[in-house]
């Protein structure tokens, strides 16, 4: 501890590190954040040029949110969003959960094979255009179903992929004792594999959470102009001319639809942060 | 419980970095050996559901896609014919084709490049762990939260001719600059995956602060000791920790963003004079003329450009699993 050199170049940097951190912060993250929100609180005419500089009619975040709201029924694609996340959130990690806890314990050829198609989604895109067409012919297309099953279609790879390398990890002799004490698959899984799953568990939903919350894309083939969602509905409004040149209103919608989950990474940060480092990086 | 629960989460059991730690995966083999006698410990029929999803939302359209790759499918007739290589012939020839898988991998490489470097700056410079480092880290991850959707009209926004960003350089220069960033056909595209790198480098830099967490904090302070320099220090010390952070992040923002749209889409829409046009926005926009067989094949394209992408990143991801 004492030996600390009194190398002048490593001091000089130690005195600079916290202003260059709060410059870079400002720059990099303030400016853009607070052109939205200053944007956001102006009127038409001079949201029109977006610029840091405050409003000078006033502000009129009020209005502005308001109309947002109307205009991009902020609460039926609120509620849209959470019905397509929640169910292929708990569809993607209950299913995969239970695929990994084979593809983990068991060893055979097919099975390594069943794997390496089973983890290849997470890079391979899904056929889009022709998903749409398959949706179509089993009556699923435009529907709340059809969006939830493609979605836990896609994100399964990420699951699998997480999931099994965890439990190669944990060893395998509680489940043993217990099979050996009479219980069965069902019942080790539920109430020894699953409860161990937490930490990898926690990784998934935050990945998958994020990408399905903020998609656009495959939202937009498959359930485009049918069930709103918020991605959806800022990309309708912002695309369609309504709120052509209105900055202020797009930002309000901005501001508005990501609220809810910056509401929830403040609330729970430590464990989205150390979910997403914990499954990445092992 | 919930100190079980953070104490367990950002590192799970075999995780301290020490590579080859196997006795416990040979203890679960003689378990799996002396259960094989009976019945199998992990019915198949767990893997049931999970294959038949799989299989109908992802590998069926896949399997569609190379049959209809090959069809004239329009919205403008209700009957499919064969039609051969026709599709591909046409992409080709009016250049498409080309143009946009080498506007698609340059973005990706780009991208690749920027949100690794950006990420991997920040993991460094943030890596203390004072009050301000730990704002700073949160602070950095709040683009990775929001919609790409978003963040392209923030970035419309800020890079119009008379945005902040052309007035903020004008200040420092004294001159006029009324430069339009999003509407130049030649580095246009650079632009893009700058924005891109910056939605994302937040999760870049957490997942290499995590890998600087398993350099233990003698080895560092032996460093230091023996006089090393910083980019001693980083080049020969943190940087072979990093190896699997950099694998893990290199291949999921390649990848990743071969299949990007959002923020394409929300900032040019593939302009200028569709130099900035990815796959996916030509999939989009043909898709919407009711060219599907044309979407189709554009899709096939992408599926099969990113496998070939895919298949080493796969094996490197598999392999550095099986070390560990």
């Amino acid at each position: 501890m004492s030996l600390n050199r009194a190398d002048p170049a490593r001091r000089l940097w130690d005195r600079l590190h916290p202003v260059v951190v709060v410059l870079l912060l400002l720059v990099v993250i303030g400016v853009p954040l607070l052109l939205v929100v200053v944007t956001s609180g102006k009127t038409q005419g001079e949201a029109l040029n977006p610029s840091l500089s405050l409003p000078t009619q006033g502000w009129h975040f009020f209005e502005n949110y308001r109309q947002a709201f109307v205009d991009g029924r902020v609460v039926t694609a609120l509620l849209g969003s959470a019905a397509v996340v929640i169910p292929s959130v708990v569809l993607v990690l209950v299913l995969g959960a239970m695929a990994s806890w084979v593809l983990a314990r068991r060893k055979s050829t097919v099975l390594a094979v069943v794997y390496a198609v089973g983890i290849s989604g997470i890079v391979i895109p899904p056929a889009v255009i022709t998903l749409v067409l398959l949706l179509r012919q089993i009556g699923l297309a435009g529907t709340l179903p059809g969006m939830i099953l493609v979605y836990t279609g896609i994100y399964l790879s990420t699951a699998i992929f997480f999931i099994t390398g965890f439990i190669r990890t944990i060893p395998n002799e509680l489940e043993e004792a217990a099979r050996v004490d009479g219980a069965g698959p069902v019942r080790i899984f539920v109430t020894i594999v699953l409860p161990l799953l937490r930490p990898v568990m926690a990784t998934a939903t935050v990945l998958v959470c994020l990408y399905i919350w903020n998609d656009v894309f495959f939202a937009f083939f498959v359930i485009g102009g049918r069930v709103d969602t918020l991605p959806l509905n800022l990309f309708q409004v912002a695309s369609a001319g309504v709120y052509l040149n209105n900055w202020n209103l797009i930002f309000a919608y901005v501001v508005l639809m990501s609220l809810p989950l910056l509401a929830v990474f403040v609330i729970a940060q430590r464990r989205v942060i150390s979910g997403i480092t914990g499954g990445a990086v092992k | 419980m919930k100190d079980v629960i953070t104490r367990t989460a950002p590192t799970p059991p075999v995780s301290d970095g020490v590579p080859g730690e196997t006795p416990r995966r040979a203890g679960a083999a003689a378990g799996r050996r002396a259960g094989s006698r009976s019945k199998p410990a992990q019915p198949i029929a767990f893997l049931v559901p999970a294959i038949l999803v799989m299989v109908v939302f992802f590998i069926v359209p896949s399997v569609y896609n190379l049959v209809y790759a090959f069809t004239d499918w329009s919205s403008f007739k209700s009957s499919i014919n064969p039609v051969g290589l026709r599709n591909f012939a046409n992409i080709f020839n009016n250049g498409t084709l080309l143009g946009d898988l080498k506007v698609n991998v340059i973005y990706a490489v780009l991208v690749a490049i920027f949100q690794n470097v950006f990420g991997l700056a920040l993991a460094l410079l943030l890596e203390a762990d004072t009050k301000l480092n730990r704002f700073a880290r949160t602070m950095f991850f709040i683009p990775v939260l929001l919609s790409a959707l978003a963040v392209g009209y923030i970035f419309q926004a800020l890079l119009k001719p008379t945005g902040t960003l052309n007035t903020f350089l004008s200040w420092m220069t004294g001159a006029d600059v009324d430069y339009a960033w999003l509407n130049d056909t030649t580095w246009t595209l650079l632009w893009l995956t700058v924005i891109h790198a910056w939605k994302w480098m937040g999760l870049a830099m957490l997942i290499y602060l995590a890998g600087l967490k398993t350099i233990s904090a003698d080895v560092l302070e032996a460093c230091r000791l023996d006089g090393a320099s910083r980019w001693q220090t980083f080049r020969h010390v943190k940087l072979p920790f990093l190896a699997p952070a950099l694998t893990f992040n290199v291949a999921t923002a390649l990848l990743g963003s071969m299949n990007s749209f959002d923020i394409v889409q929300a900032t040019t829409g593939g302009g200028p004079g569709q130099t900035t046009e990815i796959l996916n926005i030509f999939i989009y926009r043909t898709f919407g003329q009711g060219l599907f067989a044309q979407a189709t094949t554009m899709s096939l394209v992408l599926v099969i450009v990113i496998s070939l992408m895919a298949f080493p990143t796969i094996i490197l991801l598999r392999r550095r699993e099986r070390a560990l």
